[in-house]
């Protein structure tokens, strides 16, 4: 618990985390606004429209999560961490869970927020949640962003530099995944295993489809979730042998 | 030489240096004083034309810097070791730095080789250590073989082979005849470097004298004497109206008479000296006393 | 009290430490010098727990850092002023320290109070100049109220006062038994400061003694003589030592004899002194004939 403490203290004590929120609230809000005042009859406000630019908001959080953890190397307060607390271990899971948990609600918020702006500007539209369906459309985005967080405070923890880990996981997450499936043949069978797409996968699966998806999923919903979640998890566990062992 | 007259700079309603004037000599190394907020860097910005006065002038050998045709070739400074694009190699930064005041090329070569980089000339500046740095620094200032020199903190990073090595470096500057200014907190190591010194605080001329001067002026000198015929010795020293301190080691302290006073008085009487040594107070005392209230900033570990 | 047992480091081929054994003692200051590259700073990770050694060991009254289960309370350390987030306040950055070791929060007010930080304790870090940035890690290392101190370059930024104030808090830290260990290039600063002294040069002990026996050691006594009769009086000298002539003031710098030796001389012979003072040499004369051949970069002027 105190190791918690420790680390809530040094992410509200600066602004970035708040920045972070901010930012993510205002760009996905905005874009599920746009698209809620486009909508019509022909083209109907749905549950799965409102979140449809969630990943946006994902973004900004891994960014900051990945900040959490190199801002801590840039400027060295990762020495006085590990001084305060030598098991490094405890420490750096401490930070993940936090840094998550801020993640979690970051992405609760964003996914209440698209869907609130949208009811606010189509009021009579019919979107109120009422499947398990729609619920984990909504709902899931806070799993999704934590577990993305996950694998940023991962990649933080292994490059240790800021600019490196951020362009790691856009690159990732905005190209490679996407791109991939274009390679003939093999492609959809590597997209498959891809921890991002399996994320959105456990979103999506089961609802309206925008457009046709052409992955054939090995797991279902709640199975590429735990897909996504031990990708991730596996990663931080690398990343916390490589930091207990190199010095500091 | 350099000369300010009646500086003052004031930024908003803060007065950093107020109505200063002092002169600062060639043929001496010349150290600047004062606690942090007394209006050092301000001073030296100065009188390097980066900072404009509010009032007042500083003139180097008559004339402000902004005057000076090839000011590289009249003052060399070191003002701050980090003031280099960390991609450029140090040959590199050099190089422009000569190009700009019209300096021949083999003259990087020399001024590396001064400062002992001519190893590592080619790597980027952005890799060496604090110590390299303040050499590569060193070496700009020295790129024009001015005659004025400005240092800043020279020792700042400096292992202990630096630190000595910047110490002579800066002496021989001054006997070859050139003005050399350094600013510096290290008070045991300017006593050691500088002869001259201008004192300031909250940005006024405290002193300016020689360091001897400086130190005799505010610490009291006492003599230090041992003998083996101290018993004979003390009431000697008392009787003659000196204050004498027996220090419990089998040694006196006396203060009010001067070592050959008392050497004098010693040998009238044929007694025996085993130690005649004048004790002089640090420089440390002494600018502790004289800046004591022109001290902005107090840690309270004293209470 | 700090124990390296034939401690090493190596990064890759480059050897840092080499075979290091040293002991720092409560209740003293321990200088703790060397060239640049000599492996001080490895040597202080090491001790921290930030680098592990690849052979030996160091310990913390017995135990390694990395076991102390509450190790702000046993260990400060300065090493860096700039350990600190630039966003994060001052009373932020002592706070998760504070919690991370279970220490209560009014013991933050109490530090900051006495590095002088109490005005400036909600301005963000980043801001502070070198010497505010020393103070609050001062005010770090001295958070849990530890045994035993480590401190690198203290005086690094601080002003006059600031430096004759860190040297006085390291003299109280001392004589209150703690073990104080401070790593410095300002040799004529270490020499007020240290009592102790371990030296090293390359990776490895020159020497681990005294600051007094290290000066004594390494340089040669002289004595300083001034003389209204002068000639006479260097005539007498030179038939038994060295005799030099001070070029400022032309006193006689003797090597070979005691201030007491001359003292008995001129009396014996009337000769009137003026001077007749003891020199010892200087921690740097001492240092730099002990470590000419572990420098790892020479400048030539």
């Amino acid at each position: 618990m105190t190791l918690l403490a420790v680390e809530r203290i040094k992410l509200f004590s600066t602004r970035s985390p708040w920045w972070c929120a901010a930012l993510a609230l205002v760009i996905t809000t905005g874009i599920a606004a746009l698209i809620a005042a486009n909508t019509s009859a022909e083209f109907p406000l749905t549950v799965g429209l409102t979140q449809a630019f969630y990943s946006f908001g994902m973004y900004v959080v891994l960014v900051m999560a990945a900040l959490a953890v190199t801002t801590e190397y840039r400027f060295g307060t990762i020495k006085a961490t590990f001084l305060a607390v030598p098991n490094r271990v405890s420490a750096l899971v401490a930070k993940t869970a936090v840094v998550a948990v801020m993640a979690g609600l970051i992405g609760e918020a964003v996914a209440f927020g698209q869907w609130g702006i949208s009811k606010l500007i189509k009021p009579n539209a019919d979107i109120a949640i009422n499947s398990a369906v729609e619920w984990r459309n909504v709902a899931g985005v806070g799993l999704v962003f934590l577990v993305g967080s996950i694998l940023a405070l991962a990649v933080g923890i292994l490059v240790r530099h800021t600019a490196a880990a951020v362009s790691i996981l856009l690159v990732w997450a905005l190209i490679v995944e996407q791109l991939i499936g274009i390679i003939p043949k093999i492609g959809e069978k590597i997209q498959r295993w891809m921890p991002f797409v399996n994320g959105n996968h456990f979103l999506t699966a089961g609802g309206p489809e925008l457009q046709p998806d052409p992955i054939k999923y090995p797991f279902g919903a709640w199975g590429s979730l735990g897909y996504f979640a031990a990708v991730s998890v596996g990663l931080l566990i690398v990343a916390l042998v490589v930091a207990k062992r190199r010095d500091a | 030489m350099i000369e300010a007259i009646g500086l003052t700079k004031r930024y908003g309603r803060t007065v950093a240096v107020d109505n200063l004037s002092f002169t600062v000599e060639p043929g001496r190394v010349t150290g600047f004083l004062g606690p942090n907020g007394a209006g050092k860097s301000t001073t030296m910005r100065m009188i390097l034309g980066l900072d404009r006065p509010t009032a007042g002038r500083v003139l180097i050998d008559g004339k402000p810097y902004t005057g000076l045709h090839r000011p590289l070739r009249t003052v060399g400074a070191l003002l701050d070791a980090k003031w280099v694009h960390p991609n450029r190699s140090a040959r590199a930064h050099l190089k422009w730095l000569a190009k700009s005041n019209g300096l021949p090329a083999r003259r990087v070569d020399e001024v590396l080789e001064t400062v002992g980089l001519t190893g590592v000339a080619g790597k980027r500046a952005g890799g060496y250590s604090l110590g390299m740095s303040q050499r590569l620094g060193i070496a700009a200032a020295l790129l024009g073989d001015p005659q004025v020199l400005l240092f800043d903190e020279p020792v700042n990073g400096l292992d202990p082979e630096g630190i000595l090595w910047i110490r002579n470096f800066m002496q021989g500057l001054a006997k070859e005849g050139r003005t050399v200014l350094v600013s510096s907190h290290l008070l045991s190591e300017m006593a050691l470097t500088a002869s001259d010194l201008v004192v300031i605080g909250k940005g006024k001329l405290i002193s300016q004298s020689t360091t001897q001067e400086f130190v005799d002026r505010s610490s009291e000198s006492a003599v230090k004497v041992r003998s083996p015929q101290l018993g004979q010795v003390a009431p000697l020293l008392v009787h003659k109206g000196f204050t004498v301190r027996d220090n419990g080691d089998s040694s006196l302290s006396v203060t009010g008479a001067t070592s050959d006073q008392i050497g004098d008085i010693v040998a009238a009487h044929g007694l025996v000296l085993h130690e005649l040594s004048p004790q002089r107070g640090s420089l440390e005392e002494a600018f502790m006393q004289l800046t004591g209230d022109a001290v902005e900033y107090h840690a309270e570990i004293g209470k | 009290m700090i124990e390296a047992v034939r401690l090493k480091k190596h990064y890759g081929r480059t050897i840092a430490v080499d075979d290091l054994s040293f002991t720092v003692c409560p209740g003293r200051v321990t200088g703790f010098l060397g060239p640049n590259g000599a492996g001080k700073s490895t040597t202080m990770r090491m001790i921290l727990g930030l680098d592990r050694p690849n052979g030996g060991d160091v310990l913390i009254d017995g135990q390694h850092y990395a076991s102390l289960k509450h190790p702000l309370r046993k260990v400060g350390a300065l090493l860096d002023a700039k350990w600190v987030h630039p966003n994060r306040s001052a009373h932020s950055h002592l706070k998760w320290l504070a919690r991370s070791n279970g220490l209560p929060t009014s013991r933050i007010g109490d530090v900051l109070e006495m590095v002088g930080l109490t005005a400036v304790a909600g301005k963000r870090a980043g801001g502070f100049s070198l010497g505010m940035s020393q103070r609050l890690g001062v005010a770090g290392a001295l958070l849990g109220d530890p045994e035993i101190l480590l401190f690198d370059e203290p005086v690094n930024g601080l002003d006059p006062e600031g430096i004759l104030w860190i040297r006085q808090l390291m003299h109280r830290l001392a004589d209150e038994g703690r073990t104080v260990f401070v790593s410095s290039h300002l040799l004529s600063e270490m020499s007020q400061t240290a009592q102790d002294l371990i030296v090293i040069g390359r990776g490895k002990l020159i020497a681990q003694t005294t600051t007094e026996q290290f000066i004594h050691d390494a340089t040669e006594d002289r004595v300083r003589v001034r003389s209204p009769q002068a000639d006479r009086l260097r005539e007498l000298l030179a038939a038994r030592a060295t005799v030099i002539e001070d070029a400022v003031d032309h006193a006689l710098v003797v090597h070979g004899l005691s201030a007491a030796e001359i003292g008995e001389m001129a009396a014996e012979q009337g000769v009137v002194l003026h001077e007749l003072s003891p020199q010892r040499g200087s921690l740097e004369e001492a240092f730099m004939q002990l470590t000419s051949e572990a420098v790892d970069y020479h400048a030539h002027s």
